[in-house]
């Protein structure tokens, strides 16, 4: 099979060129010679089926961050047949260097100018044609975002592969890496001989918009200010289709389900309908709003707008050993904490990392999202649920900056601050559509590892010894109940919230089915049982316990493999689940000693 | 001659000098920072917090620790 990379810098829409190749067809996967994963693709393409893999964004093939390290590690461990260079024509006067780089390695390549339009706006002018010629590969002038010159770029990427040159040889590829480069010379006599560039930029667009949103005094506030909006908006359009999907699915559990069930013996209609059926119903009727949610949040950050945030955060994120991309990394966990903690690899300083990824896990992603919509809606007045939610918020950041403020001195650095602001941009369409399609596949893939197996043993728990009542005190699930006792009493948390928790350890999509399972029950009439049982102090306690404990076992398994250290693994699941215990025993106690 | 870290925000520049070790070296010449380049100051968060430089077709935002190891240049404004 035939093997092509796509290459270029940060920010160039190399992502969105690889989701339109690709279609919606990628899959993650491993790579000789890599420890990440890599996104690749089957494509067609002349006749051939070939490999098309996403490298990571890098700068330079000889730099020396751990993205750099990748690909240099990838080319000296994988023949490839082409490489698809992709660039910012507004910025080819930097961004050359990666073409030069390629070409020194003698793999046959295409260069694809993304972005033509932005770059004309601004008054440069490439001329393609003789470019091509002095470089001797394909030079085609697209636009990844809307697709125009896509078919010329794959044109002139299947004549290549057509030609049946053989494919790199890694270990040739590996050599030439060690030479190093006359590469700055040769770049600036192109950029002088072909290209025409105004000697000073102005965007005016992405000026005028950041005269506001940089704005000295009024910058962070209204960053905040529209976060929020963005959240209520979620929670707006979010909460009928929820409630709508909950009812159509307790509908089909009565109308349909129930009758098939009606003649199977009692374990296994108590098996499928109140734990497996029960489990996934309650999780799945938040697939809406998680969808939603990554849709806003993919919107955001392809605007742009993050590294404003950066900016804006810099100087107070300075002050507990982090910096600006530091803040971003806690945005991105919003949704969720591992591709945020994935993201700290752009940093080189070691103690900045460990800092940065000991912070990350604490902010309140999407799966503990369903956990809070859930309680907040069961125990808490319609006008009171956004304060609610908005608390935890800020709560997720209390304990963010807590935890780097207590932790910075052990992990002193200096790592330079230097980022790209890239101009203002909108998603089309299809690609916000992509990104959902995605975070929906992802759930799903979840839903029928973690949470059917979670379920099902919540269900075993809460159903054995059969000579007991269901999830009474006799149980399995209440005996390791009884066991916790000693550490959940004292912060409001009763044996059905403590299984629920413990579950929760695997992944906290697990949580909300777990009570459905627990209590056997389902939508409105489970949340009503629930809140007869417990009143708002314990479940606010609850809550900051499920925040602020670890998330799940794919972010502990990435914390180890990140920090390449079992030691600090272990630190990160101790802090979070001291510091868990520590806020909500306060809460509880505090607000119970107050006479709540 | 000055340092990037004083320039005042909307003065010209052109850079005339990097005195950095290799790592920042690396970093700030694949961002565009080359000698000879002209560039100027848009504006400065609050705080004493980073550095909105603009160099040709690219925004760039840093510390004053960094910016500190540019030399330039100014020119007057015409």
């Amino acid at each position: 099979m035939k093997r092509i990379a796509l290459l270029g810098m940060p920010n160039t829409g190399k992502s969105t060129l690889f989701n339109r190749i690709s279609g919606a067809s990628a899959r993650v996967g491993n790579w000789p010679g890599i420890t990440v994963d890599l996104m690749s693709a089957k494509i067609l393409i002349g006749g051939h089926i070939a490999e098309l893999i996403d490298l990571p964004g890098i700068y330079d093939i000889h730099g020396f961050s751990e993205d750099e390290q990748v690909v240099r590690h990838f080319l000296s461990n994988n023949a490839v047949d082409l490489v698809i260079v992709l660039l910012n024509s507004s910025q080819i006067d930097r961004q050359l260097s990666l073409v030069l780089q390629i070409k020194k390695l003698k793999i046959p390549a295409v260069l694809a100018l993304n972005m033509a339009d932005e770059a004309r706006q601004s008054g440069i002018t490439i001329d393609a044609d003789n470019l091509a010629k002095e470089l001797e590969m394909p030079v085609l002038q697209i636009s990844a975002k809307y697709g125009d010159g896509l078919p010329k770029a794959l044109q002139a990427a299947t004549q290549i592969i057509n030609q049946n040159q053989p494919a790199t040889d890694p270990q040739v590829i590996a050599q030439f890496l060690q030479e190093d480069n006359q590469i700055e010379h040769e770049m600036e006599d192109l950029i002088q001989h072909h290209v025409q560039m105004p000697t000073t930029f102005t965007d005016n667009t992405t000026d005028k918009i950041d005269r506001v949103l940089l704005h000295k005094w009024f910058g962070l506030p209204i960053f905040f200010a529209a976060m929020f909006v963005l959240f209520q908006f979620i929670f707006t359009v979010g909460k009928p289709l929820q409630d709508g999907l909950a009812w159509a699915l307790s509908v089909l559990r009565s109308g349909l389900l129930e009758p098939i069930f009606a003649s199977s013996p009692a374990w296994l209609s108590g098996l499928m309908l109140d734990g497996i059926y029960n489990g996934v119903a309650t999780v799945a009727a938040f697939v809406p709003i998680i969808v939603l949610f990554f849709l806003v949040m993919s919107m955001v950050e392809d605007s742009g707008y993050l590294s404003r945030a950066a900016f804006l955060m810099d100087a107070l994120m300075a002050k507990m050993g982090l910096d600006g991309r530091g803040f971003v990394m806690m945005l991105m966990g919003f949704g969720c904490n591992v591709p945020a903690l994935m993201g700290t690899r752009i940093m080189r300083s070691r103690p900045m990392r460990l800092l940065t990824m000991l912070v990350i896990p604490l902010s309140l992603c999407s799966a503990r999202l369903q956990v809070f919509i859930f309680m907040i809606t069961a125990l808490f007045a319609a006008k009171h649920a956004p304060l609610v939610l908005f608390s935890l918020y800020v709560m997720s950041f209390l304990t963010m900056f807590l935890t780097a403020v207590l932790f910075q001195g052990q992990y002193k650095n200096a790592e330079p601050f230097i980022l790209e602001l890239p101009p203002y941009r909108f998603p089309t369409l299809r690609q916000i559509v992509l990104r959902g399609w995605h975070e929906v596949k992802h759930f799903l893939v979840r839903a029928s590892k973690f949470i059917v197996i979670g379920v099902v043993l919540v269900w075993a728990l809460t159903n054995f010894p059969s000579n007991v009542p269901p999830a009474s005190a006799g149980t399995y699930a209440g005996q390791i109940g009884a066991l916790f006792a000693p550490f959940l009493d004292p912060i409001g948390i009763n044996s059905q919230l403590a299984i629920a928790l413990i579950f929760g350890f695997v992944a906290k999509e697990i949580v909300v089915g777990a009570l459905a399972v627990i209590y056997g029950m389902q939508g409105d009439a489970l949340m009503s049982q629930i809140a007869m049982q417990i009143d708002w102090v314990q479940a606010m306690s609850f809550m900051l316990f499920t925040l602020i404990y670890t998330p799940c076992l794919s972010t502990i398994a990435t914390i180890r493999s990140e920090s390449k250290s079992s030691g600090f693994m272990w630190l990160s699941i101790a802090w979070s689940l001291g510091l868990a215990w520590v806020v909500s025993f306060m809460f509880y106690q505090g607000a119970r000693w107050l006479g709540y | 001659m000055q340092l990037l870290s004083q320039l005042k925000i909307g003065q010209p520049a052109t850079i005339s000098a990097i005195e950095a070790e290799e790592l920042l070296f690396h970093r700030l010449s694949a961002l565009g920072f080359r000698i000879g380049k002209p560039l100027s100051i848009i504006r400065r968060a609050n705080f004493n917090g980073p550095l909105q430089v603009r160099l040709g077709t690219t925004d760039v935002i840093l510390r004053d620790t960094e910016a500190a190891h540019i030399r330039i240049n100014t020119h007057p404004i015409n």
